[in-house]
């Protein structure tokens, strides 16, 4: 089938050199497995949406406008895992990562396409026995599989939403190796480490969370499922076992894993900024460091999770401590976009947009997580919305902006077309907007004293609920709108030129869309990143 | 020629002290050292271990990355078990108010009261 | 002919054999890097019980049999010999050499699940001592015992698993070797299997003293 009249000449790209199912399903290609990834996390993150919209609806009213109290318990469960483990995890690194890590390096591919191939299936795999433990009943632990909630005492689909967790897990780390293999390995001649782009470090430092971490999170869930197979007693404290132990071995991981779902976004803001104010990043060195700090110190915090679960007070303390401590890279890299905008020459394209509006909401959710690692604040807000309202203003308000903003930006480059920038900027406003109607309630309801993981609230609570479901809704429609003219765009969209944005990169240097191989002859990099008219004074 | 090529004669010599280590750890295990029977077997294990990874899987002759890939791993292990480790060890530095004591708690239901099917 | 033969070993996303070969290498590494943290997860478990119930534990680990045990590690660190041999031959291009210590590295790990299957776990289950199937001990810490046991066959377990996956990985070395696939340009799939084989061997050397030693036997 050939495309539209309107297109690029015979040139032969990544997308027209072969066509058929087979030539998808069985390539070795990183992008077209981006797009897989893409696909399979869009549908993915709409499952996820499909069960917040519930659960709002139902928040509408004290008493539960929609659902029971157990099925409410299945809603934010199957939002969370499929957010988390489905959505969040893979989307920047298995989507954007994917894409552009060989292209920005200047490589022809990644160290191990096939086994790249093989994350995909992988995740597959594991995203069925999920949606299997989702539809054929559901299952209410949360995404948290508390023990011995998850153990002992439910009969829902524990195991093969845990089984489906677990496989899911080692695509995951297989694509994390990957990258840490390719960036060490692949660089085009020249391309040093400090030449490379900041997205690059961003997504070293990710994966080296995904291959530490997410081993312990498999092992984990495997004592969960052979605990409850079994009847062994290793978190069953009838035979000595410890409910905490479960904590402290899921918790290494996740807490982790919330870095490997915001240092990729970094990384595109990185990126973006640095495009649309047509500057150099200010202090390269510091923000480079600063991913692999912050992979580094994630590790250590892990306990502030379980400040009132029984765990010792002192370790409270070293893990309160230490909480302080992982904030400060990421405000260094908050200052030092700050300083990149400051006399930069600004457009307000859709994905600046999105780097704009994640600045401020990071920086907020950020500060919210000072709140909460604080020992004496924590004892009053930890379970409740006040938590819930700050890792929304990460994952969404940050992530979820960043990738969206990364994908409006590299969209070009991926399908050689350019999307409509007015609907793009009005989606990314109904989305700003929507975003803050929803989640900055919950921050006054978490304070005032609402419970997370409840169907029903004391009726004080309405007005709040009410305008957090109305964001919500605004929010929907906000996400809705990429869908619509993204797609449209793939068919009609105008034709993008190797550079529309006129951004430094290697991924730039290339036609749009690539030719399945990159680049035609391996470039040689001589200037430094973001090499912008480079008039200003930068630190480090 | 890719990768270093090992003489065979280090290896069998490799072989020959893993071998003898493990005799010693298991008749180290017959004497009464009290709390050092315990440091001793993982002192041993350890050197075992390190002999392998140096001359077996060639890490002698590698390059710096993968040692680093190496001992990164370790250092994490450590970080696991020794944070995990804290809170189980100063749980008791706290003393728990009497009217906590779990005697006074009403009777936690037994295993498997509440399971209706199983998954 | 060296060159055509390089050619065919290249993949066309590395620029030469080296960077192809440091890149398997160092893929492996890092993956092995995984494994101990998820090994790593049971150790820190075992290490928190064992300090929390240490009579119940030493109690436990004086059912085992250190003899079987030690048996086993020597065979193990046979096949990791025979498995560096055959490393050797394939950097070597010696063909028979390589099927020869493939083969016995297969049959050394073969041997030690055989054993950890006959002679310790079905004898463990007959007693009364594996938990969630049969435990009957009731004698003192009967509790921590039982817990003992469960870290016992899961650290073993999950290590034999990896077992199979090895031997699994070697048959389709010997295959490969079989059919001549392997040569000085080409032996990546060997070193690599390899270092995993050897990683496997390394757990098993901790593993022995944690379970059947570190109670002391006197």
């Amino acid at each position: 089938m050939a495309t539209a009249a309107v297109g690029p000449e015979t040139r032969v790209d990544y997308l027209n050199v072969d066509y058929g199912i087979k030539s998808w399903l069985l390539t070795t290609d990183h992008k077209r497995i981006a797009l897989l990834y893409l696909v399979s996390i869009t549908l993915f993150f709409f499952v996820g949406g499909a069960a917040a919209a519930l659960m709002r609806l139902n928040l509408i009213e004290p008493n539960g406008a929609l659902v029971e109290p157990a099925t409410y318990n299945k809603l934010f469960s199957t939002h969370g895992i499929i957010m988390v483990f489905f959505f969040m995890i893979p989307s920047i690194p298995a989507v954007l990562g994917n894409f552009l890590v060989p292209m920005m390096i200047g490589a022809r591919d990644l160290a191990f396409p096939r086994l790249n191939l093989l994350s995909w299936y992988i995740f597959m795999a594991g995203g069925a026995l999920c949606m299997y433990a989702v539809i054929g009943g559901g299952v209410d632990t949360g995404w948290t599989f508390y023990t011995p909630l998850s153990t002992t005492y439910l009969n829902t689909n524990v195991m093969s939403a845990a089984l489906g967790v677990f496989v899911a897990g080692f695509s995951s780390i297989l694509t994390g190796l990957n990258f840490v293999v390719t960036i060490h390995k692949m660089r085009a001649p020249g391309m040093t480490w400090f030449r490379m782009p900041l997205f690059l470090w961003a997504i070293y430092a990710t994966s080296i969370i995904q291959i530490l971490g997410t081993p312990v999170l498999a092992i984990t869930l495997a004592l969960v499922g052979l605990e409850r197979l079994f009847h062994v007693g290793i978190f069953d404290p009838a035979v000595g076992g410890d409910p905490i132990l479960f904590q402290h071995l899921f918790w290494f991981y996740s807490h982790p894993a919330v870095y490997i779902m915001i240092l990729p976004s970094l990384g595109v803001i990185s990126e973006l900024v640095t495009c649309f104010a047509k500057k150099r990043i200010f202090g390269y060195s510091f923000v480079a460091f600063s991913s692999v700090a912050i992979a580094a110190i994630s590790f250590l915090v892990w306990g502030h999770h379980m400040f009132v679960s029984g765990q010792s007070i002192y370790a409270g303390i070293i893990f309160s401590g230490l909480s302080f401590a992982v904030a400060i890279p990421s405000a260094i890299k908050v200052f030092n976009w700050t300083a990149t905008l400051y006399k930069g020459s600004i457009s307000y394209q859709a994905p600046m947009l999105y780097a704009l509006g994640f600045i401020g909401l990071f920086t907020m959710g950020g500060l919210t997580g000072l709140f909460l690692a604080t020992l004496a604040v924590d004892t009053h807000v930890h379970d409740t919305y006040f938590v819930v309202g700050h890792f929304h203003y990460i994952m969404v308000g940050g992530a979820v902006m960043g990738y969206l903003g990364g994908i409006h930006f590299w969209w070009p480059k991926i399908t050689g077309r350019l999307y409509p920038d007015g609907w793009a900027r009005l989606a990314a406003a109904i989305i700003f907007i929507g975003f803050n109607l929803t989640f900055f309630p919950q921050y006054m309801l978490g304070y005032l004293g609402m419970p997370r993981r409840y169907a029903i609230y004391p009726p004080e609570f309405q007005v709040l609920n009410v305008m957090s479901s109305a964001g919500a809704s605004i929010l929907g429609v906000g996400y809705l709108i990429p869908l619509v003219y993204m797609i449209w765009s793939i068919r009609y969209g105008p034709v993008a030129g190797p550079n529309p944005w006129g951004a430094k990169g290697l991924e730039w240097q290339t036609p749009s869309p690539p030719p399945t191989e990159n680049f035609p002859e391996t470039p040689v990099v001589t200037e430094e990143a973001y090499a912008y008219g480079a008039k200003e004074v930068a630190v480090g | 020629m890719l990768g270093h090529i090992v003489p065979k004669k280090t290896y069998f010599l490799i072989f020959g002290a893993l071998l003898a280590l493990t005799a010693l750890t298991t008749s180290m295990a017959y004497v009464n050292l009290g709390q050092w029977n315990t440091i001793v077997a993982l002192t041993i294990a350890c050197c075992k271990a390190t002999l392998v990874v140096l001359f077996f899987m060639h890490l002698r002759w590698s390059t710096r990355l993968m040692r680093v890939v190496l001992l990164s791993a370790l250092l994490w292990l450590a970080i696991l078990i020794s944070l995990t480790t804290t809170d189980f060890f100063s749980r008791d530095w706290t003393p728990i108010p009497e009217s906590w004591e779990t005697s006074r708690l009403p009777s936690p239901p037994a295993q498997g009261e509440l399971r209706t099917s199983r998954q | 002919m060296a060159d055509s033969h390089a050619g065919a070993a290249l993949a066309h996303q590395f620029e030469d054999l080296e960077q192809q070969h440091e890149a398997a290498s160092l893929g492996m590494w890092i993956f092995l890097a995984t494994e101990v943290m998820f090994f790593g997860g049971l150790f820190a478990g075992y290490t928190i019980y064992r300090n929390l119930y240490m009579p119940g534990f030493d109690a436990g680990s004086h059912l085992l049999n250190v003899t079987i045990g030690a048996i086993n590690t020597a065979v193990l660190i046979c096949s990791s010999l025979t498995m560096a041999l055959g490393v050797r031959a394939a950097q070597l291009g010696k063909r028979k050499t390589l099927l020869t210590f493939l083969i016995c590295t297969l049959a050394l790990g073969l041997a030690f699940i055989l054993i950890k299957l006959t002679l310790e776990w079905r004898h463990d289950y007959l007693e009364g001592f594996a938990p969630g199937l049969n435990f009957t001990f009731a004698g003192p810490h009967a509790k921590s015992v039982e817990l003992f046991f469960c870290f016992y066959f899961l650290m073993t377990g999950v290590h034999a698993l990896h077992m199979v996956v090895g031997v699994g990985v070697l048959s389709v070395l010997l295959a490969l070797a079989w059919k001549g696939h392997f040569g000085p340009q080409r032996y990546n799939a060997v070193e690599t299997a390899g270092l995993y084989w050897h990683f496997v061997d390394i757990v098993w050397i901790f593993l022995f003293p944690l379970l059947y030693l570190i109670g002391g036997r006197y």
